[in-house]
C-alpha cells in the first residue's frame, strides 16, 4: 500500500508544474556557488540581491512601526526625520494593534484607500478601495485569480509567449489549459491581434473554453511596452470574446524609452466609454517588488478589480479570508510606494535623488546590455523598453543543437549551463518562458551594478564568441 | 451567447463549496455594527465591538515582545546599526542578534527574495531550536518558511488531493482552515471506515495539538496511538502545533509529534510527518517529494523576510545571561499567566450559565462551550433558516457587541450546539464581558425557555 506522500500518489498537477526561474540553472548555479565559484545571479528580478540599496524613507517608517516604543523615546528625533516619524504614527493608527495583528483579509482599509487615491491620480478616474485587495506579493493575487477562473482542463487562459512562467505554473497547478499567443520578435515583441484571434480560434476548435487573457505590460521577459492602440484593440477583443483581462502591470515604473510611456489598461478601458467601460472584466496587478523600490522580500502587492460581479467578489473575499490576512509590513511598504514623500516634505529631496539614480541607472544598463548582446556573434537582442530583463536571441548552430541532444539537454539549457560554468553568469534559458520552435533565447536581468556591467558583457562576449567558433558551421549567419 | 467569464455560476465549484466561518457572516455583521457605532455613538446598548472570534491577540491590546521588535526594526533599517545613538535606544543583545541575522543574509539585503525555503542561516537557527525543544536532531533542509501556516497547509492539500476520491481525516470540531482548504483543493473530509466504504482513499490525518477550538492537550499515550495508527494505515500526519506555547494546566506538557515518533524509534522510512508552527516544517519526505514541495514553493519565490526573521527569533529567544533575558521572561510569563487566568475566568463564567457546559481550555486560545438550547430556540432558528448556534451568536452580538463564532463553523456532533470564544480580550475587560454575557444569556433563556 502506498503511503500518503509517496511520489507515485501525489497530485499529478503538481508534477506538471515547471518554474524555470528557480529551476535547473539556478540549482546548478547554487551548487557551484557552494563549491566556491563566484556566481552572478541574473535569473530573478531581485534588485537588492545585486547591490541596489533600499530607499531610505520607507525603511525608516517601517522600522518605527516594528518598534513603536521608539516613538515614545525623547531621542527619536535625532535618529529619524520628522516626516518618517509622522508617517509611522499614521500607519500605526491605521492598524488595529500594530504590525502583529491580523488585518482585514483584504488588507488594511486605510492603505487600500491610499492605493485607490494613487490609482485615481495616475489615471484620472476614481477607484474603489473595496475592490482593491492587498496580497503577499502580486503572485499570490495572480494565483488566486487563476484558481477562481479555472474549473477544469477545458478552461483555457490566453498567455503571451514568451511569458513569465508564474502563469504557466499556476495554470498547470490548477489543472487548466494554457492557450499561447505569440509575440512578434521582429516587431519588437509586438502584439499582433491576428495572432491572438488565431490562437483563440484554434483553442475553441479543440474544445477549450477560453476564459481569460493575460497581458504583461511592460513585458516579462520581453520588456516591450504596449501602445495605447494595442491595449485598446486587446480590450475590444476581450469585450467581443467575453474574456476577463488579467493585466500584470508590476513593471509600470520601469520604462526606458519615451515613445511609449506606461498607460494602465484600466485608464484606457474607462476612456473607451460604454459599453466597454462597463462590461469588460479587468483585474490589474501591482507590487512593491519591482519599479525602483525592488522590495521583493517584503511580499507586498495588490490587485484591483473592475466590472467583476459582486457575487464573484464575495467568493474571492471568502478565499482570501482563509489565509486571514496579508503580512502587515508588506502592506505598509505598499502604502508608502503609492504615497511617497511629497515636495515640501523633509525626506522628499533625498527620496527623489535615490529614486532617480536607480531609474537613470536602469535605463543606462538597459542600453549597455542590449548593445553588448548585439555586438556578439549570432546574438540578436531587442531593446529593453521596460521591466528588468534582456532576452537576447541566441542563434545556435546545428552542431550545438546536436551536442545538446547528446548531452540530453534542451539546446538553450545546454548553452546556459556552459555559460554558467565558463563565466559564473546564471541566466534562465528561453525555454522556461516559451519561444517559437527552433528559436532560442536566454533571459538575464539588467540588474548587476552599473560598474560591473562592462566586465560582465565582456565575459559573456568572450564565452559566446568562443562557443560559436567551436560549434559554428563556418557558413556564417545573417543578423536578421 | 457567451456568458461573461467571471460570473459566479462559472466559478470553480470548489470555491463555492469552501467556507471559513472565523471571518464569515457574523464577523461581516459585526463590522457593519462597528461602523454604525462610529457614525452614530449611543445607537447600541454597548460602546464597542469585542472581537472574540479570532486568535488575534495584538488586536486586543496584547503587546509584542520587545526584544523581537527591536531586532526586526534593526533588520528593517540596518543604517541604524551604524549610528551611535542606537546603543541608547536598543538593547545590546538585540543589536548583536540583528548583526548575526544580517550576516546570514546574502549581501545583508533584507529586501531581496531569499531561497524559496527561507534563508538558510535562519533555517539552521530554527533547526537548532527544534532540536533543543525535542532532543532529536533537526535538518534545515526539511524546513520551509511560509507566509503564515495557511500557505503551508494549502501546499500540502495541493500535493495530497488528486480528486474528490482523496480524503483527509480531520478532527471534529476542527479549525476550518482544514475543511476550507480540502474543499478548495477538491478533496473530501472524512471519518476512516465511512470514507473507505465510500471508495475514498484516505491520505492524511490532521491533528491539532493543542486543539482549536477545543483547547485540549493530547496525552503522550494518545499521541503514540495516533502515530501507530497512521503508520499502519499509511497516512501522512499533518500536525498543527501552532499553539505549542499556550499551555495552561500543570499536568499536561506539549510534546511535538516529531519527538513522539522519534522516541518510538520511527524514522523517515516509517512515517511522513508535516508539523506546522508559525514556521512550517516538512519532515521525512523522499528527495523526490521534497523536490516537488520546493518547486511549488519556488513559484511564489519566497515568504516575507520579516516573518522569516521573526520565526528564527521565536525558536531562539534570549537565553539566561543575555541583557534582554529577564524582560523577555517577564513579558512572556506575564502574557501566559494572564491567558491562563482569563481561560479559567471565562470557563467558569460559561459554566455558570443555565444550560451551558464548558470544558477546560488546557491550551490554545479558545473556549468552546456547549449550549443546551431550549426547543423554542431551535424552532426559532429553523424559522429564520439559520443554525441554532448562529442564532445565539447573532443575538449575543446584537445585545452585547461580543463576536463569537458559531460551533457549526467548526463541526460538531449533529444536534449539539457550541460557540467558539477566544480568551484574548485584555484582563480588565473580562469582568464586563462576563456580566454582559450573563445578562444576555438570562434574557435569552427567559425568552426561549420551554
Amino acid at each position: 500500500m502506498s503511503r500518503g506522500l509517496d511520489y507515485e500518489v501525489i497530485n499529478e498537477n503538481v508534477k506538471r508544474v515547471a518554474y524555470a526561474v528557480r529551476g535547473e540553472l539556478y540549482l546548478r548555479a547554487s551548487e557551484l556557488q557552494k563549491e566556491g565559484k563566484k556566481i552572478i545571479f541574473t535569473n530573478v528580478g531581485n534588485p537588492h540581491a545585486l547591490g541596489q540599496k533600499p530607499l531610505t524613507f520607507p525603511r525608516q517608517v517601517v522600522a518605527l512601526c516594528q518598534a513603536p516604543f521608539l516613538l515614545d523615546d525623547p531621542h527619536v528625533g535625532m535618529m529619524f526625520p520628522s516626516d518618517a516619524i509622522e508617517r509611522a504614527r499614521h500607519y500605526l493608527s491605521l492598524t488595529s494593534g500594530g504590525l502583529g495583528a491580523y488585518s482585514d483579509s483584504r488588507g488594511l482599509p486605510g492603505i487600500r484607500k491610499e492605493v485607490a487615491e494613487f490609482i485615481e491620480r495616475r489615471d484620472g478616474y476614481p477607484s474603489d478601495p473595496e475592490l482593491i485587495y492587498l496580497t503577499d506579493g502580486a503572485s499570490k493575487g495572480v494565483m488566486q485569480m487563476l484558481n477562481t477562473i479555472i474549473r477544469n482542463d477545458k478552461d483555457g487562459i490566453l498567455v503571451p509567449v514568451p511569458q513569465y512562467p508564474l502563469y504557466s505554473a499556476a495554470i498547470s497547478l490548477f489543472g487548466g489549459s494554457l492557450v499561447p499567443y505569440h509575440l512578434e520578435e521582429t516587431a519588437n515583441w509586438g502584439l499582433d491581434i491576428n495572432n491572438l484571434r488565431q490562437s483563440l480560434n484554434e483553442a475553441r476548435m479543440n474544445g477549450i473554453t477560453v476564459r481569460a487573457m493575460v497581458i504583461i505590460n511592460p513585458g516579462n521577459p520581453t520588456g516591450q511596452c504596449l501602445s495605447e492602440a494595442n491595449i485598446r484593440e486587446i480590450l475590444k477583443f476581450c469585450y467581443q470574446q467575453k474574456l476577463v483581462l488579467l493585466a500584470d502591470e508590476v513593471y509600470q515604473q520601469n520604462i526606458y524609452q519615451d515613445e511609449r510611456p506606461f498607460i494602465s489598461s484600466r485608464k484606457i478601458l474607462l476612456g473607451m466609454g460604454p459599453p466597454f467601460s462597463k462590461e469588460v472584466q479587468l483585474v490589474s496587478f501591482h507590487t512593491v517588488s519591482k519599479g525602483y523600490w525592488g522590495e521583493c522580500g517584503q511580499r507586498g502587492g495588490y490587485f484591483e478589480m473592475t466590472n467583476i460581479p459582486l457575487k464573484t467578489v464575495d467568493e474571492i473575499y471568502k478565499v482570501a479570508s482563509i489565509s486571514l490576512s496579508p503580512n502587515v509590513p508588506g502592506q505598509i511598504f505598499l502604502g508608502l510606494m503609492v504615497n511617497p514623500p511629497k515636495p515640501g516634505d523633509i525626506s522628499y529631496s533625498k527620496f527623489v535623488t535615490e529614486s532617480k539614480a536607480i531609474l537613470d541607472s536602469l535605463r543606462k544598463r538597459a542600453h549597455i546590455m542590449t548593445n553588448g548582446f548585439n555586438s556578439c556573434r549570432n546574438v540578436v537582442c531587442n531593446f529593453t523598453e521596460g521591466a528588468m530583463y534582456s532576452f537576447p536571441q541566441i542563434k545556435l548552430p546545428p552542431k550545438a543543437i546536436e551536442a545538446a541532444k547528446k548531452a540530453g539537454k534542451v539546446p538553450d539549457v545546454f548553452y546556459c549551463l556552459k555559460l554558467l560554468e565558463a563565466t559564473g553568469i546564471s541566466t534562465v534559458p528561453g525555454s522556461g518562458f516559451g519561444q517559437k520552435e527552433g528559436v532560442f533565447h536566454l533571459r538575464t536581468t539588467i540588474l548587476p551594478a552599473e560598474e560591473d556591467m562592462p566586465a560582465i558583457m565582456d565575459s559573456f562576449k568572450k564565452f559566446n564568441d568562443e562557443f560559436m567558433e567551436q560549434y559554428d558551421d563556418k557558413k556564417g549567419y545573417s543578423r536578421m | 451567447m457567451l456568458k461573461s467569464s467571471l460570473e459566479a455560476q462559472n466559478l470553480i465549484i470548489n470555491i463555492i463549496k469552501c467556507e471559513y466561518a472565523v471571518r464569515g457572516e457574523i464577523v461581516i455583521l459585526a463590522q457593519r455594527l462597528q461602523q454604525e457605532l462610529q457614525s452614530n455613538p449611543g445607537s447600541r446598548p454597548f460602546d464597542e465591538i469585542l472581537y472574540c472570534n479570532i486568535g488575534n491577540p495584538q488586536s486586543l491590546g496584547q503587546l509584542p515582545i520587545t526584544f523581537f521588535r527591536e531586532v526586526l526594526a534593526l533588520c528593517d533599517h540596518p543604517a541604524l546599526l551604524d549610528k551611535d545613538q542606537t546603543h541608547g535606544l536598543f538593547s545590546s543583545d538585540a543589536i548583536d542578534r540583528a548583526w548575526k541575522i544580517l550576516d546570514v543574509m546574502p549581501g545583508r539585503a533584507t529586501g531581496a527574495y531569499s531561497h524559496s525555503q527561507g534563508i538558510k542561516g535562519l533555517r539552521d537557527l530554527i533547526a537548532a531550536g527544534i532540536a533543543a525543544r525535542d532532543g532529536f536532531p533537526a535538518n534545515a533542509d526539511d524546513i520551509f518558511l511560509t507566509d503564515g501556516a495557511s500557505p503551508a497547509v494549502h501546499m500540502m492539500m495541493q500535493l495530497l488531493l488528486r480528486s474528490e476520491k482523496d480524503g483527509i481525516l480531520c478532527p471534529i470540531p476542527q479549525y476550518p482552515l482544514y475543511s476550507a482548504s480540502i474543499a478548495l483543493h477538491g478533496g473530501t473530509l472524512k471519518q476512516l471506515e465511512d470514507a473507505r466504504s465510500k471508495g475514498v482513499t484516505v491520505r492524511a490525518l490532521v491533528v491539532i495539538n493543542p486543539g482549536n477550538p477545543t483547547g485540549q492537550v493530547l496525552a503522550e499515550d494518545n499521541q503514540r496511538e495516533i502515530v501507530d495508527f497512521c503508520k499502519k494505515e499509511g497516512l501522512v500526519i499533518l500536525a498543527d502545533e501552532v499553539y505549542q506555547e499556550n499551555i495552561y494546566v500543570d499536568n499536561k506538557k506539549f510534546h511535538s509529534f516529531k519527538k513522539i515518533a522519534r522516541s518510538m524509534g520511527y524514522g523517515e522510512e516509517d512515517i511522513a510527518l508535516v508539523s506546522f508552527q508559525s514556521v512550517s516544517k516538512a519532515d521525512w519526505f523522499t528527495a523526490e517529494v521534497r523536490e516537488q514541495i520546493y518547486k511549488i514553493a519556488s513559484v511564489n519565490l519566497c515568504s516575507n523576510i520579516s516573518g522569516q526573521i521573526l520565526a528564527s527569533l521565536v525558536m531562539n529567544p534570549p537565553q539566561e545571561g543575555d541583557e534582554s533575558f529577564e524582560s523577555y521572561v517577564d513579558e512572556k510569563d506575564g502574557i501566559l499567566l494572564s491567558l491562563a487566568r482569563r481561560a479559567k475566568t471565562l470557563e467558569e463564567a460559561f459554566n455558570s450559565l443555565e444550560g451551558v457546559t464548558c470544558n477546560r481550555a488546557e491550551g490554545a486560545m479558545y473556549l468552546f462551550p456547549r449550549l443546551h438550547l431550549p426547543h423554542k430556540a431551535i424552532e426559532a432558528a429553523k424559522a429564520a433558516k439559520t443554525a441554532p448556534d448562529a442564532l445565539y451568536a447573532r443575538r449575543l452580538l446584537d445585545a452585547t457587541g461580543i463576536v463569537v463564532v458559531p460551533g457549526s463553523g467548526f463541526g460538531q456532533v449533529p444536534g449539539t450546539w457550541h460557540i467558539r470564544c477566544t480568551i484574548l480580550p485584555q484582563e480588565d475587560k473580562i469582568p464586563a464581558i462576563v456580566s454582559r454575557l450573563k445578562e444576555f444569556h438570562e434574557a435569552f433563556m427567559a425568552e426561549f425557555r420551554d
